[in-house]
């Protein structure tokens, strides 16, 4: 091999070791789940992950939707199944039930206080926190045409985005997780 | 080397963490930060954090409950 040809293989390969060792940086979560429980885990994965200096995108999808929802959301505009559909779910983190122990909505409840008590923070104050410090959140958008939600029922500073955008991400990073 | 005195007392995962990234963040290379927490949490998540991030993890010391770290920012 000529000297030119071995500067050439050793460029190559720095330009992969950079790669690799840059896509060590992302983490990718899935948010299937509207469940309150299940969110808290997502957003303190999401908040921890950003401590240790990763990047971080979570891809929400179907029920995870619910997490985004601003409480003032409304039917208005929306055909009859939506308008149920909208009706039927609830509106952003103060309003998810639990996974377990729900007990028709009192479950929740009793683990705002008992969460209080212990002084772990709120889910909302979570998703802001991770927002404000760069999590990038992407909403499903077919999932929003299925259910009939509209970009501005969703908090601010989100993206919205498909199946390669998820991929996408996750393709870079090191760890994914379905929530 | 400035050195900044964090009171994480009374916080619970993830904020602890949270709140010392974000501090040895805003300072300077060198700079030394000290914390005192008493989520039992914390001991595990600054040595797993320090080794991530490679920041120094100076001391650990624990006085009931209350873990005091000594952070210099790499």
């Amino acid at each position: 091999m000529s000297a030119d040809a071995v500067q050439d293989k050793i460029k190559e390969l720095e330009e992969r070791l950079a790669k690799v060792e840059g896509n060590r940086s992302n983490m990718t979560m899935v948010l299937f789940s509207g469940d309150f429980d299940k969110a808290m885990a997502a957003f303190i994965i999401a908040n921890g992950a950003l401590a240790m200096g990763k990047e971080v995108t979570i891809f929400v999808t179907f029920w995870g939707l619910d997490v985004l929802k601003k409480p003032t959301m409304t039917g208005a505009g929306k055909n009859v199944l939506e308008k149920m559909v909208t009706m039927m779910r609830p509106k952003g983190p103060a309003k998810l039930p639990t996974s377990k122990m729900n007990f028709a909505g009192i479950g929740p409840k009793l683990f705002h206080y008992m969460m209080g008590k212990k002084n772990v923070t709120s889910l909302q104050n979570l998703v802001d926190t991770a927002v404000e410090f760069g999590v990038r959140i992407v909403a499903c958008q077919m999932s929003m045409d299925v259910m009939g939600i509209k970009r501005e029922d969703l908090m601010d500073g989100i993206e919205f985005g498909g199946v390669a955008a998820f991929l996408g991400s996750s393709f870079d990073s090191n760890t994914t997780l379905f929530i | 080397m400035a050195k900044t005195t964090l009171d994480l007392k009374g916080m619970s995962c993830p904020m602890p963490i949270m709140k010392v990234a974000a501090a040895v963040k805003k300072g300077a290379s060198g700079d030394v930060f000290e914390a005192v927490c008493d989520d039992a949490g914390f001991e595990p998540d600054v040595h797993a954090w320090c080794k991530e991030t490679g920041h120094t993890l100076n001391s650990l010391t624990k006085a009931g409950k209350d873990i005091t770290v000594v952070i210099t920012k790499k």
